[in-house]
C-alpha cells in the first residue's frame, strides 16, 4: 500500500516527504511499548482481585465469576469515561488502555455521550457502536475462522461436548 | 489593486476598527489569557451540543465587535464568515440571528485571513462602508466530526495539535478613529498538495502552502521580509514551523531579517498544558491576530506584521479514502494606524 502510495507521488513530493519525515518528532514507540504493557497489566491484575473476590466472598465458581468482573471494569470503565478521565489516562497508557475490556467499554460510553444531541435512535443507540462496530464484526468473524480451524484440526472437537 | 500575480494592495488604506475574541476555558489558562475579550469557564458555553456551542462563540464575538466599533448590526453591510464544521453551519446559524447579509466562505483554518482580505477588498472597493470578518472553532466539535468523539481513549501522536476553542471577528471601514491598525496588502494562496495524508500531521502538510504564499508575497510587492517586524503563520505549531524555517532558507527567502513567529506556539503554555505539536483550528489565528497581535499593534511594540493563516482542506472522508490533505495560505499584512 506503502508503495502503492509512493509511486503516484512527484518527485518534489517525495523529497519533501524525506525532508518532513527527518523533522517530525516520531512516536516514543519502545517507551509506550513499556507503558502500555504496565498499565494493561494492572488492568489486568485488578481484573483477576476482582474475580477472586467474587470467588471468595460471592460464592461464585471460579469460571462463573468471569462475568461479573468484567462488568465491574466496564462499569468502571463507563464511570471514568463520563468524568473525563479515562481518555487523560489513555494519552499516557496508550494500547494499554485500549486493549482490555475496559477500553471497547470506552469507545462505546465516549461515543454515545458525543452523539447523545443527535437523540435517542440515530444518536445515542446508532452512534455508539462508531467505534465498537467494527471491533464487533471483526471479533465475529475471526471467531469463526478460528472455529473452523479448530473443528477441522482438533479431532473430536467438531462433536461438541 | 492587483499587485504582481496573486496580491492585492489596498491603497484606500482600509483600517480594522474594532476586534472582539471569545475564547474556551482552556485558552483562558494560557499566556494569551490577558488579551482575550470574553473567557469562557464552560467548555458548553451553556448550550447543549458542541455545535451549539461553536455557533454561539460566533455570535458572541461578531456582536462585540459590532459593539466596540460604537455600530448597529443594521450598518454593517456584509458578513464575511467560515468555519470547519461541515456545510459552514456555524457560521452560516450565526448570520441567521445576526440578520446581516452574509458571505459564507471556506479556507478551513486560513478562514481568518480569508475572510479579512476579502472584507478588506470590498471595502477598499467601495462594495461597503463596513465589513464583519469572523470565523470560529471548537475544540470538541472538530474531535468529533474529524477524529474521536472527545472521551475516546486514544493516544496522540507528538505531531498531533490541539483545535482552539475561540472566536475572533473584525470590523473593516475606510472611516474609523485614529490609531486603528491599517490592512494594507494581501495575497490569495494556492492550494499546495505534498502528498501528506496523515490528519494527526497537519503542520507538516501545511508549511508548503504558507512558504508558497509568503514567497508570493514577497515577489508580488517587491518587498523583502525585513519589511515587517513580526510575520506570523496560522497554526503550523512546532513540526510545521521547524519544517517552513527549513523551506524558507532552502527557496532563499532571507526570513532571518524579521522574527518569525507561528500562532499556534503562542496561544498555549507547552509546559503546563498538553498539547502535543500545539494549537490548530480556525480560532487559532483569529484570536491571536486578534487579540495578542493587534494590541501590539495599536499600543505602537509592533508597526508592520504580515499574517498567514494556514488551511488544510481535507474532509472527513476524504482522508478515509486515502486521500492526501490539500493545504492552502492566505496573508494580510497589517500596519500600524497613523
Amino acid at each position: 500500500m506503502a508503495k502503492k502510495k509512493n509511486k503516484k507521488l512527484t518527485p518534489t513530493q517525495q523529497q519533501y516527504q524525506r525532508l518532513a519525515a527527518d523533522i517530525e518528532p516520531k512516536r516514543p514507540v519502545a517507551a509506550n511499548c513499556l507503558k502500555a504493557f504496565f498499565s494493561g497489566g494492572i488492568i489486568c491484575l485488578l481484573g483477576e482481585c476482582i474475580r477472586q473476590a467474587f470467588v471468595h466472598f460471592g460464592g461464585f465458581s471460579d469460571k462463573d465469576a468471569a462475568g461479573p468482573m468484567a462488568a465491574v471494569l466496564v462499569i468502571a470503565s463507563v464511570l471514568l469515561t463520563s468524568f473525563g478521565v479515562y481518555d487523560k489516562i489513555a494519552q499516557w497508557a496508550g494500547a494499554g488502555t485500549a486493549v482490555p475490556i475496559t477500553g471497547f467499554a470506552n469507545s462505546m460510553a465516549s461515543s454515545a455521550i458525543e452523539h447523545r444531541p443527535e437523540g435517542f435512535v440515530l444518536g445515542v443507540a446508532a452512534g455508539m457502536f462508531q467505534l465498537a462496530g467494527s471491533v464487533i464484526v471483526f471479533g465475529t468473524v475471526a471467531a469463526f475462522i478460528i472455529g473452523i480451524i479448530y473443528a477441522i484440526f482438533v479431532p473430536g472437537y467438531a462433536g461438541g461436548h | 489593486m492587483l499587485k504582481g500575480h496573486q496580491s492585492w494592495h489596498f491603497a484606500g488604506r482600509p483600517k480594522i476598527i474594532s476586534t472582539a475574541t471569545v475564547v474556551g476555558p482552556f485558552e483562558g489558562q494560557g499566556p494569551l489569557s490577558d488579551d482575550f475579550d470574553v473567557i469562557h469557564g464552560d467548555l458548553y458555553i451553556g448550550q447543549d451540543s458542541w455545535e451549539k456551542a461553536e455557533k454561539k462563540l460566533l455570535e458572541e464575538s461578531a456582536s462585540l465587535a459590532i459593539q466596540h466599533a460604537g455600530l448597529t448590526k443594521e450598518q454593517i453591510q456584509f458578513f464575511f464568515g467560515g468555519d470547519l464544521m461541515n456545510q459552514i453551519i456555524s457560521s452560516s446559524f450565526a448570520a441567521r440571528t445576526l440578520a446581516i447579509p452574509y458571505i459564507g466562505v471556506f479556507g478551513a483554518c486560513s478562514t481568518s485571513m480569508e475572510s479579512l482580505a476579502l472584507a478588506a477588498y470590498i471595502v477598499n472597493s467601495g462594495g461597503a462602508n463596513y465589513a464583519l470578518a469572523g470565523t470560529c472553532s471548537h475544540n470538541a466539535s472538530v474531535e468529533k466530526q474529524f477524529r474521536y468523539p472527545t472521551e475516546y481513549g486514544s493516544q496522540k501522536p507528538p505531531t498531533a495539535q490541539f483545535t482552539v476553542t475561540g472566536s475572533g471577528s473584525a470590523v473593516v471601514s475606510l472611516e474609523g478613529p485614529a490609531g486603528s491598525p491599517v490592512l494594507t496588502s494581501a495575497t490569495i494562496g494556492r492550494v499546495i498538495d505534498m502528498g501528506i495524508s496523515d490528519p494527526f500531521n497537519m503542520g507538516a502538510a501545511m508549511a508548503p502552502a504558507a512558504v508558497d504564499t509568503i514567497q508570493a508575497h514577497f515577489r508580488d510587492l517587491q518587498i523583502e521580509p525585513s519589511y515587517y517586524d513580526l510575520i506570523v503563520t496560522g497554526d503550523l505549531s512546532k513540526v510545521g514551523y521547524e519544517i517552513a524555517n527549513e523551506l524558507l532558507e532552502r527557496h532563499g527567502i532571507p526570513i532571518k531579517q524579521t522574527t518569525y513567529k507561528d500562532c499556534g506556539m503562542m496561544i498555549y503554555d507547552y509546559e503546563k498544558q498538553n498539547v502535543q505539536a500545539g494549537a490548530s483550528g480556525c480560532a487559532c489565528s483569529a484570536v491571536v491576530t486578534y487579540g495578542h497581535l493587534l494590541r501590539k499593534l495599536r499600543s505602537g511594540e509592533l508597526n508592520r506584521i504580515l499574517v498567514v493563516a494556514t488551511g488544510a482542506l481535507l474532509s472527513p472522508l476524504s482522508f478515509q479514502q486515502g486521500e492526501s490533505i490539500p493545504c492552502i495560505a492566505h496573508a494580510v499584512a497589517i500596519e500600524r494606524g497613523g
